[in-house]
């Protein structure tokens, strides 16, 4: 009964989809501040869509706990052997299950924009709604015309297949719904664009609406991404933290037009200017998302993440990206023009060094858009290439240095129109430390030119992130701006790590035979047995690795190389050893003729500076979240106030006061 | 400044950023872009020395063999022809890498002819093959399409 019930959920939740779509579109018909009697469906249509499809995805959770192998989509990717919360976090870790956790994270936050923003007028929220059900029934559509996650197999299988070996572990549990809801946030985001644009509202107003819905998917993308990239560091075993790979590469661009869009909203609530900027980079953000899920999901990529390789979804997906983007881009271009002019400002001012901010991250988002879709041209035209490091690292290191420099500044400036000359201290103060550390580090040792660079740069965007708050009394200062330095902060960091992996880590690769003794850095690690071990799922060999740092006391490390029994396959279990100033990474190879075992070793100092900064940046948008917030609370209380007492005066009969601003 | 002005000039500012970034784009792919070869390409119109480029065949049978240290294999991969290609790579092979069977190396010609491989894909499970083997099967020789050309030019 579970999946059909679950089946019916998601027809009834699409049957409202069209409903909110129509009854949105009705509201577009309405003469200013009245009411189309057709209109008041399409809010609650969103609450109870949002309720059916979060109903579906349990239910398919629920047939995932128990096994239930008469569902196919269970019996071809789970196990009954399966540890269970790796048969939960298999929900997801295919192709069907994962696009129903994505309408259902896109339902739920259409539900709760519509059962909780009441700021905005109802012509524009039913058009945002409009947009928001549009958008819901495309996927829909392709859930229940070409991958119902809930179809029953004729005859019940006896025993699952298993899931990818790679994917159980525990990174799949928090990465791809956090990066889902991110994704999802941003489609709230351009439904929100599209229904002001529509509408003609792009105001300071509607930016405050539309700020905590792009700051959260940012911040949920921020952390997807940095999860993402821990579980491929560690898990593939290959040492490296970010690949270029064309599905890492999905996940970046949303961010890079988000955190454009993040800045740029704040320039529209705070001063009213980059209006139509605003809205495109609204529709770009995600657009971005919905490429991204088209590479990922389509199968045109050979990839870890590509559970479907079905040309009839990729062609699906496709038709949905067409349609939306061009959909979007059209109106964009129809109504940009009534878009009035915001307020003007000159080059050297805040909202010029966000301006400049955004341009470099477009810049760098169409480097990476490029070359992630470089080999897909290419391959149409039966020449075989792929795009590594070699392009992306220089070519977006172009735009990401002027940018880290405008954004050490940027803060310090006055909004509207500021001197250089101003700050002339802090710049001079900041290019010192730059230079400085840069000719240490070169002095001390060889180092590749772009490490070297992002440590300087990580040095003076560090200080240069605290200068907002000199002179400034700190118990006053809002949070949203603790949460900007504090992002800012984490980027300084982020870069720090980077820098230091690229430059200062350190490998060895030796044949050790049990009892041999090697070395890498200041640790001599010894390898001391391999012996087979078994798990639920799998057996392994284990070896047993002592490390000892400069002679002190030594660890155990236990890299496995582990096989899998369904599916068939190995992989390798790295171990790590975090200290404070990096980590030791350890993976167990395959066994010479003679005896001796691989291993391999590196020593990546301050490597996980990379997420520390990465937590960083997340925490400092939901402090801002928070901040923002609390602040919208206060002032509805505080107009809820003065309106009462205005009634009440009013209802006394004397003279109503006049507000103070 | 004008309203009108100002609005013009970002839009200018922003076009000549994203086409430049563009053109930036264009440019170092034609140089970085990581050519597929097969080993009778690489034979007869080798690469630069040094220039990141990915080789793909078999595996030659009898031809794999590990040095001293352990680690260090050297093979040589062969495709449609008699063409063979000597390949150096230290680091821990992956499961799949045996005789007879597909490889994809990553890496560059050295001066000396040899193809220092920085990495190797091999076929990896039934789900996750590098997208250069699909298909190929254990027996059948390298039957990549003989059109998968070199360069662009």
């Amino acid at each position: 009964m579970i999946a059909e019930i679950g089946l019916a959920a998601l027809w009834l939740a699409a049957a409202l989809a069209v409903l909110q779509m129509v009854s949105g579109a009705f509201a577009l018909k309405a003469a200013e501040g009245e009411v189309n009697p057709l209109a008041i469906y399409a809010r609650p249509a969103a609450v109870v869509q949002a309720f059916l499809a979060v109903l579906a995805f349990a239910l398919l959770l629920w047939a995932f706990a128990i096994t239930d192998l008469s569902i196919k989509l269970v019996a071809s990717n789970s196990h009954s052997m399966k540890p269970l919360v790796y048969k939960l976090t298999g929900t997801w870790g295919n192709h069907e299950g994962s696009m129903l956790l994505w309408v259902g994270v896109l339902a739920a936050s259409g539900g709760l924009l519509a059962a909780f923003e009441r700021r905005l007028p109802e012509r524009t929220m039913g058009a945002t709604l409009a947009v928001q059900g549009f958008v819901a029934l495309g996927f829909y559509a392709f859930l229940l015309l070409s991958s119902n996650p809930f179809e029953r197999l004729p005859v019940p299988a006896m025993e699952g297949t298993g899931l990818n070996p790679l994917l159980q572990d525990i990174g799949l549990a928090i990465h791809p719904p956090t990066l889902y809801a991110g994704y999802v946030g941003l489609s709230v985001a351009f439904s929100l664009a599209m229904g002001a644009l529509l509408t003609n509202q792009v105001n300071p107003a509607f930016a405050r609406v539309l700020r905590p819905w792009v700051l959260g998917a940012w911040v949920l993308l921020t952390f997807g991404i940095a999860a993402g990239s821990y579980w491929a560091y560690y898990e593939l075993g290959w040492g490296g933290w970010w690949f270029w790979d064309p599905v890492e590469n999905a996940s970046l661009m949303p961010w890079l037009a988000a955190t454009a869009l993040m800045h740029s909203v704040s320039v529209l609530a705070a001063r009213d200017a980059l209006r139509t900027w605003t809205i495109m980079l609204g529709v770009l953000a995600f657009s971005m998302s919905m490429l991204g899920t088209f590479l990922v999901r389509s199968g045109v990529l050979t990839s870890v993440h590509a559970f479907a390789v079905d040309p009839e979804r990729g062609a699906f997906i496709l038709v949905l990206l067409l349609l939306y983007i061009g959909g979007a881009f059209t109106i964009f271009a129809l109504r940009a023009g009534a878009v009035a002019e915001g307020k003007r400002f000159s080059f050297s001012s805040r909202e010029g060094a966000l301006v400049f901010n955004n341009v470099m991250l477009s810049a760098i988002l169409a480097i990476v858009l490029l070359g992630t879709l470089y080999p897909l041209v290419t391959e149409a035209f039966d020449v075989r290439v792929s795009v590594g490091p070699p392009y992306f690292n220089p070519a977006s290191a172009i735009f990401a240095v002027p940018m880290f420099l405008v954004m050490a500044v940027g803060p310090l400036l006055r909004w509207k129109e500021d001197k250089p000359a101003r700050i002339q201290f802090e710049m001079l103060m900041l290019a010192a430390v730059l230079i400085a550390v840069i000719a240490v580090t070169a002095m001390v040792g060889d180092y590749p030119f772009l490490p070297l660079l992002g440590l300087g740069l990580a040095a003076a965007l560090a200080l240069a992130s605290f200068l907002p708050l000199r002179g400034r009394k700190l118990a006053r200062v809002p949070l949203a701006t603790w949460g900007m330095v504090l992002a800012h902060f984490g980027v300084a960091v982020s870069l720090f790590g980077m820098a230091c992996e690229g430059a200062f880590s350190q490998e060895r690769l030796a044949a050790v035979a049990p009892g041999g003794t090697e070395q890498v850095g200041d640790f001599s690690f010894t390898l001391q047995s391999v012996t087979p071990v078994a798990g639920p799922n799998w057996t392994a060999l284990e070896a047993r690795i002592a490390v000892s740092r400069d002679g002190g006391e030594p660890v155990i490390l236990v890299p496995q190389a582990r096989n899998f029994w369904s599916p068939q396959q190995s992989t390798s279990e790295s171990a790590l050893l975090t200290r404070w100033d990096g980590q030791l990474y350890a993976v167990l190879g395959n066994q010479a003729a003679d005896g001796r075992w691989q291993i391999r070793m590196w020593w990546k100092p301050f490597v996980t500076f990379i997420w520390y900064g990465a937590l960083l940046i997340s925490l400092g948008g939901i402090l801002a979240i928070v901040g923002r917030v609390r602040v919208d609370v206060k002032r509805r209380h505080a107009s809820e106030v003065g309106e009462e007492r205005r009634a009440d005066l009013a209802a006394l009969g004397a003279a109503a006061p006049v507000p103070a601003e | 400044m004008k309203a009108k002005h100002q609005r013009l000039i970002l839009v200018v500012i922003a076009l000549v950023a994203i086409i430049g970034a563009g053109l930036l784009a264009a440019w170092s792919l034609r140089n970085q872009a990581n050519y597929f070869y097969l080993p009778e390409q690489m034979a007869a119109t080798p690469p630069e020395v040094g220039q990141a480029v990915r080789l793909g065949g078999m595996v030659q049978a009898g031809s794999i063999k590990t040095e001293a240290d352990g680690v260090t294999v050297n093979f040589m991969v062969t495709g449609n022809t008699a063409d063979a290609i000597p390949v150096r790579y230290s680091g821990i092979l992956p499961d799949l890498f045996v005789e007879n069977s597909g490889v994809v190396a990553e890496g560059s010609l050295g001066p000396n002819g040899v193809f220092m491989a920085t990495n190797l894909l091999a076929k990896h499970d039934e789900n996750y093959v590098p997208k250069e083997l699909e298909g190929m099967g254990t027996q059948q020789a390298a039957k990549m399409a003989a059109d998968t050309t070199v360069g662009l030019d």
